[in-house]
């Protein structure tokens, strides 16, 4: 179940937390990836870490024209052909609206969401073409219920379900399917930086009354990401522990 | 025939996987070829790219039949 042997991906955001366990996911089920970030020495690093034969693009997503390059380099890199784009690159740029600046909203909304309508857009020829496609976008819970001070964040991530929606019912006749998974509260170096209390409080609100791992991310990434489910699309798969049951 | 339409019906037939001697001038693509709005655009971006033309959408929208899409793509490339 689940086998991605033969397959070819491009995750963006690979070398942070989350990105790099979507990836060694993906990996592990046989893809072979173009892993993408914007920070080259972290990059390298785990591409070596990773192994196998994949391909490290450094791309910085707030340039309109680097990220609309970013496709067809993965494709040259992979040999010609990608079947699973996982838009999982994100920034946050958190402040109360009334003191948020324009920059704070539009570089979020610009990488968390148009960068990945300009991925989506860009694999959407070559995945028609071969008629085939898996486009998974990690959005949040946030996205769907809203955080105090993420205005700008909460926003991208709602954009990217409702995108996701609409793209799937554009390709769904060509056998591209368009997803999300929307992570809880993930472990990372921002939640061990937290103190016992507000690490107690976050719990209180977790019925599984933990936080989640990447790997969690990553296996829900790579089933929708797999042939088996090609019956689903437009959906957001809410990976939480329980937090948010919507 | 000439050899813009030549081009034109392989293109067609290669994307719509329909017989060549259905790909008539008159032929309408969605009518009589079978295809939907992505087919549509799956064909303008590959006659844009065989020819080197630009289609812009209004013109697209324009072309219903394999000889709407040989007339516009000869009056329009260089």
């Amino acid at each position: 179940m689940f086998d991605l042997t033969g397959m070819t991906a491009l995750v963006t955001g690979a070398s942070g937390g989350i990105g790099s366990a979507i990836a060694k996911a993906l990996a592990a089920q046989g893809a072979r990836l173009a892993i993408s970030g914007s920070n080259q020495t972290k990059l390298d690093a785990f591409r070596e870490e990773l192994g196998g034969d994949h391909a490290a693009l450094i791309c910085d997503l707030s340039d309109p024209a680097a990220v609309d390059g970013l496709v067809p380099r993965a494709v040259e890199a992979l040999g010609g052909k990608l079947d699973i784009l996982v838009n999982n690159a994100g920034i946050t740029r958190d402040n109360l609206a009334m003191r948020m600046k324009d920059d704070e909203w539009n570089q979020v909304i610009q990488v968390n969401l148009e960068a990945a309508f300009r991925l989506i857009r860009a694999s959407a020829k070559p995945m028609m073409k071969a008629r085939f496609g898996r486009v998974i976008s990690i959005t949040s819970v946030v996205g769907v219920t809203g955080n105090p001070g993420q205005a700008n964040y909460a926003a991208s991530k709602a954009g990217l379900i409702g995108m996701s929606k609409a793209l799937a019912q554009e390709l769904a006749s060509r056998n591209i399917t368009v997803n999300c998974v929307a992570p809880g509260f993930i472990r990372s170096a921002m939640t061990d930086a937290l103190n016992e209390q507000q690490k107690a409080a976050i719990l209180a609100k977790i019925p599984a009354g933990d936080l989640g791992s990447g790997e969690d991310i990553g296996a829900a990434v790579a089933y929708l990401a797999s042939r088996e489910a090609g019956y689903v699309t437009g959906q957001t798969l809410h990976v939480n522990g329980g937090m948010a049951m919507i | 025939m000439s050899e813009t339409a030549e081009r034109v019906k392989k293109i067609v037939v290669e994307h719509l996987g329909v017989e060549a001697d259905k790909v008539t001038e008159d032929a309408s693509f969605i009518d009589d070829l079978g295809a939907d709005s992505l087919d549509i655009v799956e064909l303008v971006m590959a006659f844009e790219e065989e020819f080197g033309v630009e289609i812009p959408d209004d013109a697209a929208e324009k072309i219903s039949t394999v000889k709407d899409a040989i007339t516009y793509i000869d009056s329009h490339k260089g």
